[in-house]
């Protein structure tokens, strides 16, 4: 394989496209507790000290990683709870600025995250309306778009009339979901977004996960439940403390990572 | 190096095979500028940005009018307190310093004079207050879509103008029922508050800029906007309070910093187009200032200014809003 070169650890595959390149990424950030004694006097002297939050820890999330995703990839990170997961995908989305390394992307990536609520006080109807507007379509294309997102939500009668904080987390998600993936994304990263769902819903969003994927775009998933991973990815990255702990086909990765865990 | 064979192509192989040697030992972020990847989240060119923020427009105002309706929701009168704030605004300020503290001083038809001046300072503090916000209040909808981020300040000062718009029904009420007669000369009303638009949008980008880093911001500017406001001469005439012997004659540098505060151009810039009866007061009294070409010339730089040098602030932080 002479087209194979390897850089690091990276290998990378010259006759695919890359979309995502994730090149030695340190996320470092700060956590911010509430500080202190918690009363004025307390943190009067701290201003006058000139001391940062006695509570402020600093975090070292990701630690070196580095890989490349392809376009009509769908990857599925997973590890254990505190593992870098989401801080992955918020550094991806560009939420989180590297401390050193970086993030490459073909266009812009949108993260779906699970407490994203859109408007919480505006009905399901107006937060369509206002997503899909702010993602950059026309009023006209809204409109076309409105019927389909709510099919796909598939939300109860009447509810899309209520105002989204009535929701239950599973409705919401469905929302979102759908509004979000009523354009088509270059990179989209979803983090446990789908966990809410019922199982009709799963069947449904992982079909759109696929049509999004062949419209050459790329998808990650945080998941937690296993077999949503495996059966909608089909590339797996399992991650460590912050560092690449395995990376490549879903059935070996999900089988080493639930000997590992025990499970 | 030419750029490789996408995916697919047929021959792409064979190029591979005709030595050219590929990029051996390339650093990862090589290999990435090659494909035209770019820096996650890296602020556009200021062209496309403004090209984005303008594409946007629908957006703003379906956001602004969104914002509009549920600010009410929860309440029995509903969006009739559109109308009551600042009715009520006006009754409690007539009743301090019109009846209490007497701050008249001669100032004809001083009912029109308050109402004008508390809607039209109304209108821009309170796009500075909630344009303060506007970034950390929408944090979720910043973290879910991608978006030029401007366009939350920018929808923050059109919710405004939409408020604005409804209170110069009950601000029109009260000229005419006092007696003001129409003229031609209140359409130049019209650009008064297109020229405060501007300014207020310029502002609260700034101060979106600033809360959004910095919460403390909005904790201060309640304070900060109490005290503009006495300066601004929303409630009493600052105009006679520089007649010839007065404190403020004494200092004119005081005087001409007074006279080129925002807050009091469009204030009184919108008396002198609204008020026949102000405007013959402030033109007839001795040794008032009243420059009303003077306020026009402000009103039009600070606008200029305020536009330009907020967005640019604002845009300069771009890829650092939603982050943390």
């Amino acid at each position: 394989m002479a087209d194979t070169k390897v850089r690091g650890a990276v290998e990378i595959d010259p006759t695919r496209e890359p979309i995502v390149v994730v090149d030695d990424l340190h996320i470092i950030y700060r956590v911010f507790g509430a500080g202190g004694k918690g009363n004025a006097a307390s943190a009067f002297s701290r201003v006058l000290r000139r001391q940062n939050r006695p509570s402020m820890t600093e975090v070292h999330a990701i630690k070196g990683l580095s890989f490349v995703a392809y376009r009509g990839e769908a990857v599925g990170i997973i590890g254990t709870n505190g593992s870098g997961k989401s801080t992955l995908l918020k550094a991806i989305a560009g939420l989180l600025p590297p401390h050193s390394g970086g993030v490459y992307t073909d266009g812009q990536p949108s993260l779906l995250g699970v407490n994203a609520a859109l408007m919480k006080d505006l009905t399901g109807e107006r937060n369509i309306v206002l997503g899909c507007l702010a993602m950059g379509m026309s009023p006209q294309e809204t409109k076309a778009k409105y019927k389909e997102i709510v099919d796909f939500a598939g939300l109860k009668e009447g509810f899309i009339q209520y105002p989204m904080r009535t929701y239950s987390s599973g409705m919401g998600a469905r929302l979102r979901f759908a509004i979000a993936a009523a354009k088509t994304h270059d990179v989209l990263l979803i983090d446990e977004a789908l966990a809410t769902g019922d199982a009709k819903f799963k069947v449904k969003s992982k079909r759109r996960i696929e049509e999004l994927r062949r419209e050459a775009g790329a998808v990650f998933l945080v998941a937690h439940q296993l077999d949503v991973v495996k059966e909608t990815c089909d590339r797996v990255i399992w991650i460590d403390e912050g560092r690449m702990h395995m990376d490549g086909d879903p059935d070996e990765v999900i089988a080493a990572y639930i000997e590992a865990t025990g499970k | 190096m030419s750029h490789p064979e996408r995916l697919g192509s047929p021959g792409g192989e064979s190029v591979g095979t005709i030595a050219e040697p590929p990029h051996v030992n390339e650093k990862l972020s090589d290999y990435a500028a090659r494909y035209g990847l770019k820096q996650s989240a890296a602020r556009p060119p200021l062209r496309k940005y403004i090209q984005d923020v303008w594409a946007r427009r629908n957006f703003i105002w379906a956001f602004a009018s969104a914002k509009n309706i549920s600010m009410y929701t929860e309440s029995r009168l509903g969006q009739l307190w559109q109308l009551l704030t600042p009715l009520l605004n006006v009754a409690v300020y007539f009743l301090i310093f019109g009846v209490l503290l007497n701050t008249k001083r001669g100032v004809p038809d001083f009912i029109p004079f308050l109402v004008t001046g508390v809607f039209m300072f109304g209108f821009t503090q309170r796009s500075i207050t909630s344009g303060s916000k506007s970034v950390g209040d929408n944090l979720s909808l910043i973290r879910a879509l991608h978006f030029p981020r401007a366009t939350l300040p920018l929808a923050i000062a059109v919710v405004e103008l939409q408020q604005l718009l409804l209170s110069l029904v009950v601000l029109l009420a009260i000229v005419l029922a006092w007696g003001e007669p129409i003229t031609p000369h209140m359409l130049l009303f019209v650009p008064v508050v297109v020229l405060q638009l501007m300014f207020n949008v310029g502002a609260s980008l700034i101060v979106a800029r600033l809360g959004a880093f910095n919460r403390d911001i909005t904790q201060l500017l309640p304070f900060v906007m109490r005290t503009w406001l006495y300066l601004s001469g929303v409630i009493f005439s600052l105009p006679s309070l520089m007649k010839a012997g007065s404190k403020l004659d004494q200092h004119p540098w005081a005087a001409e910093l007074l006279k080129a505060n925002p807050g009091y151009v469009y204030v009184e810039l919108s008396r002198h187009v609204m008020l026949g009866k102000y405007r013959d007061y402030v033109h007839s009294e001795p040794g008032v200032p009243h420059s009303t070409t003077q306020l026009w010339l402000y009103a039009f730089a600070w606008a200029g200014v305020a536009l330009v040098a907020g967005f640019m602030f604002f845009y300069r932080a771009e890829e650092r809003y939603g982050r943390g």
